[in-house]
C-alpha cells in the first residue's frame, strides 16, 4: 500500500536498474559531477535563477493568485492561489523572491513576516476543504528576522504553518526551488514527497550565520555550507529530499522553460501516485517520514549508526502487500 | 553559578551578584530561593535537574530514555570535531544531551516531562532532544498523559544540519497527535527560548507560560538588530512583552509554576467528564 506514494524508485532492487522515472534523481552517482556546496549555495542564490512565479505560469495551465492572511495583510514574500495542471485543480504556495533590486525590496527578498505564513495556513486549509493536493515552493533565505515578525509572531506563525502541515489531510509535494532556509523554509517544507531542485540548498542556519558563530567570522561561510552538508547531493543522501529534479546544463536561470518542464513533469508523476493514497495512510507515512530522522547511539550499544535510510530506502525495502 | 561581576571582597563560588539590582546573593541562599534574587525576583537560570525537583511531586520523577546520546551524522568539523564538542559538554554537565525526560505527577495529575538544559550547549536541539521529545509525546499518547516540556535553548543543533532542523517536523508530528487525541500539553518558556525550539513546540501549547524576564525570540539580538539597523526599546524581546503582544497566556514567577501547572491540568481533565486522560 505505501510503496505506491514511494513512487519512482521502488522497483529498483528488484530488476537492478534504476528506472528513473520523472527523470528524477535518487542517487547522487546518478549526477554526471557533482557541485561542491558552495557553488550550489551561488547557484540557488543566483538572481537570475526561476523563482516561484515563473514556475507557477509556466507549469500550470492556469493560477489565480489569493491574497491576504484575512487578519493584517497581503505578504509579498509568500505568493499562494489555485492552478491547475492537465484539468487537476490544485492548491499553491510559494515563498516569492524578486528578480532585480528593485522586485526584492517589494518581495523583501523572499523573507516572509508572520502573516505570510498566517496566509500560507489559509491555504492550507482551503486546499483540506476540498480535498485539492497542495503544491509548496520553497525559495527563502529565512523568515524575516526583524522587530516587525518578532512582534507579530514569527515563531509562532511559523511553528503553526508547520503543525498544519503535518495533520493536513491532503496530498502534499514539496519543492525546494533554491534556498531552503532554515525554519522559515520548513513552514512550507513537510509534504509526502520533498524534491528539490538539482542545485537548491536546504539548511538550519545560512552558512554566513553559521560561520559567524562557529568560526567567528562570515567569510568563513564556504567551510560551514560544506560542513553543514547543504547542497542537493548532501540532502539526498541524508534522506532529507526524497529525490532531485534535474537542472538544464549550465544551471536553471540558463532555460526557465525547460527547468519549468522537468518540473512540470515530476509534479505530475508524484500528484498521480499521492492521489490514489488512503488519507490515513498517507497521513501515517507523512508522520514516518520525519519520525525517521535522527542518528542516535544508545550508549554503550553499537558505535554511531550511518545517517538515516532515506524514506524511499526503508519504504522500499519493506515487502510490498 | 556563573552570575555576575565580582567584586575581589565576594568569591564566586559564595556570592553571586544579582545583575538586575546589583545585590550581592550568597549562593546557598540564592540556590534555596529556587535561583530567585532574594531582593528583586530576578529569575537566574535553573539547570533541568533542579528544575525538575521543583515542578513534580516528591518523589514523583523517574527518567526515561536517558543513555540517549548523538552520533555525528554529517561528520562535523569546526575548530574542533562535533564529537569531541559533544564529550566535552557531557564531562562538564554529567549529561547526556540537553534535554532530560520521563514520567511524574504534577499536583496528582500523570505527565510525561521533558526539561531543557541551556547548560549543555546552549540547550540546543538536535536528534537527541528531537527524539527524546518526540518519544515523550508517544508516550504521553500511549499512557494517555498530559505532556508538560520546559524550554531553554538558543535553537537548533548547527552541527547536526539539516537533520536537526527535521526534528521541529518530527517533534510536531507527535504533537499533532496529541492534539487530535485531546491530550494536554502545557509548554513553560524560559531563559532564553530562541530560534528553531521557539519557532516550533515552544509556541504550541494548550497552555503556555513563561518565566518573568525570560528572553524569548525568534533570532537572535545581534541579527534582529544588525540586520534592521535600529535600536530596540527595552524589554523588547522579554517575556512581559510577548505577554502584551498576545503570545503567552501567563507570566508565572518559578515558586508558583508547579502549582499553577497542577492547576490547570486538573481542570482539563475535570472538564473532559470521563477522565479520558487519567490513568
Ligand atoms: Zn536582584
Amino acid at each position: 500500500m505505501l510503496d505506491r506514494i514511494t513512487g519512482t524508485k521502488r522497483t529498483v532492487e528488484a530488476n537492478g536498474h534504476l528506472p528513473v522515472d520523472a527523470n528524477l534523481i535518487t542517487e547522487p552517482a546518478q549526477l554526471a559531477s557533482r557541485v561542491s556546496a558552495w557553488e550550489a549555495v551561488q547557484a540557488a542564490r543566483n538572481i537570475q535563477r526561476p523563482h516561484t512565479l515563473d514556475i507557477v505560469g509556466r507549469v500550470f495551465d492556469r493560477f489565480h493568485e489569493l491574497h491576504g492572511d484575512r487578519g493584517f495583510r497581503d505578504d509579498p514574500a509568500i505568493v499562494g492561489g489555485i492552478a491547475d495542471l492537465d484539468g487537476r485543480p490544485v492548491v499553491i504556495v510559494g515563498e516569492q523572491k524578486g528578480a532585480s533590486t528593485e522586485e526584492n525590496i517589494a518581495r523583501n527578498f523572499g523573507m516572509p513576516h508572520p502573516e505570510g505564513y498566517r496566509k500560507a495556513m489559509r491555504l492550507y486549509r482551503l486546499a483540506e476543504k476540498f480535498h485539492l493536493p497542495l503544491i509548496t515552493f520553497i525559495d527563502t533565505p529565512g523568515a524575516y528576522p526583524g522587530p516587525e515578525g518578532e512582534e507579530r509572531g514569527q515563531a509562532e506563525a511559523i511553528a503553526q504553518s508547520i503543525l498544519l502541515m503535518a495533520r493536513l489531510q491532503t496530498p502534499i509535494v514539496v519543492v525546494i526551488l533554491g534556498e531552503g532556509g532554515s525554519g522559515g523554509a520548513l513552514a512550507l517544507g513537510v509534504g509526502d514527497v520533498v524534491l528539490a531542485m538539482q542545485n537548491a540548498i536546504y539548511s538550519v542556519i545560512s552558512p554566513e550565520g553559521c560561520a559567524a558563530i562557529l568560526w567567528r567570522s562570515p567569510a568563513e561561510a564556504e567551510r560551514a555550507a560544506k560542513a553543514m552538508r547543504v547542497s542537493g547531493p548532501d540532502l539526498l543522501e541524508l534522506g532529507v529530499v526524497d529525490a532531485l529534479i534535474p537542472e538544464p546544463a549550465g544551471g536553471a536561470h540558463t532555460d526557465h522553460a525547460a527547468t519549468a518542464a522537468a518540473i512540470r513533469t515530476a509534479l505530475a508523476a508524484q500528484l498521480a501516485k499521492l492521489e490514489r493514497v488512503p488519507a490515513a495512510d498517507l497521513m501515517s507515512a507523512r508522520y514516518e517520514r520525519f519520525r525517521a530522522f535522527g542518528a542516535l547511539d544508545e550508549a554503550g550499544a553499537a558505535p554511531p549508526p550511518p545517517p538515516p535510510d532515506s524514506w524511499w530506502r526503508r519504504m522500499m525495502k519493506r515487502p510490498s502487500s | 553559578m556563573p552570575f555576575g561581576r565580582k567584586p575581589n571582597e565576594f568569591p564566586s563560588h559564595l556570592w553571586t551578584q544579582c545583575p538586575s539590582c546589583n545585590e550581592m546573593l550568597f549562593n546557598k541562599q540564592l540556590a534555596r530561593n529556587l535561583n530567585v534574587c532574594t531582593k528583586c525576583d530576578h529569575h537566574f537560570r535553573l539547570g533541568a535537574r533542579e528544575r525538575i525537583e521543583l515542578l513534580v511531586d516528591k518523589g514523583s520523577f523517574h527518567e526515561h530514555d536517558a543513555a540517549l546520546t548523538s552520533g555525528d551524522p554529517l561528520g562535523f568539523t569546526d575548530s574542533k570535531p562535533y564529537p569531541e564538542r559533544i564529550a566535552a559538554a557531557q564531562t562538564k554537565s554529567g549529561e547526556k544531551d540537553a534535554i532530560i525526560t520521563g514520567e511524574a505527577t504534577i499536583g496528582d495529575n500523570p505527565v510525561i516531562l521533558a526539561v531543557m538544559d541551556f547548560e549543555f550547549m546552549g540547550g540546543s536541539m538536535g536528534t537527541v532532544v528531537g527524539e527524546k521529545i518526540t518519544r515523550a509525546a508517544e508516550r504521553a499518547l500511549a499512557e494517555r498523559r498530559a505532556l508538560v516540556i520546559v524550554s531553554a535553548s538558543g535553537g537548533a543543533r548547527m552541527q547536526e544540519g539539516t537533520l536537526a532542523l527535521m526534528q521541529m517536523a518530527k517533534i510536531l508530528g507527535a504533537l499533532a497527535r496529541l492534539d487530535q487525541a485531546r491530550l494536554p500539553y502545557v509548554s513553560v518558556i524560559t531563559d532564553p527560548t530562541t530560534g528553531g525550539v521557539l519557532a516550533s513546540y515552544a509556541s504550541l501549547g494548550d497552555i503556555i507560560v513563561a518565566e518573568p524576564g525570560a528572553l524569548i525570540r525568534f533570532s537572535g539580538e545581534r541579527v534582529t538588530s544588525g540586520t534592521v539597523g535600529e535600536k530596540l526599546p527595552t524589554g523588547f524581546g522579554k517575556a512581559e512583552f510577548l505577554l502584551e503582544r498576545g503570545f503567552l497566556d501567563q507570566i508565572v514567577p518559578r515558586p508558583q509554576l508547579r502549582e499553577r501547572i497542577g492547576f490547570f491540568l486538573t481542570a482539563f481533565r475535570a472538564a473532559s467528564q470521563d477522565l479520558r486522560w487519567s490513568l
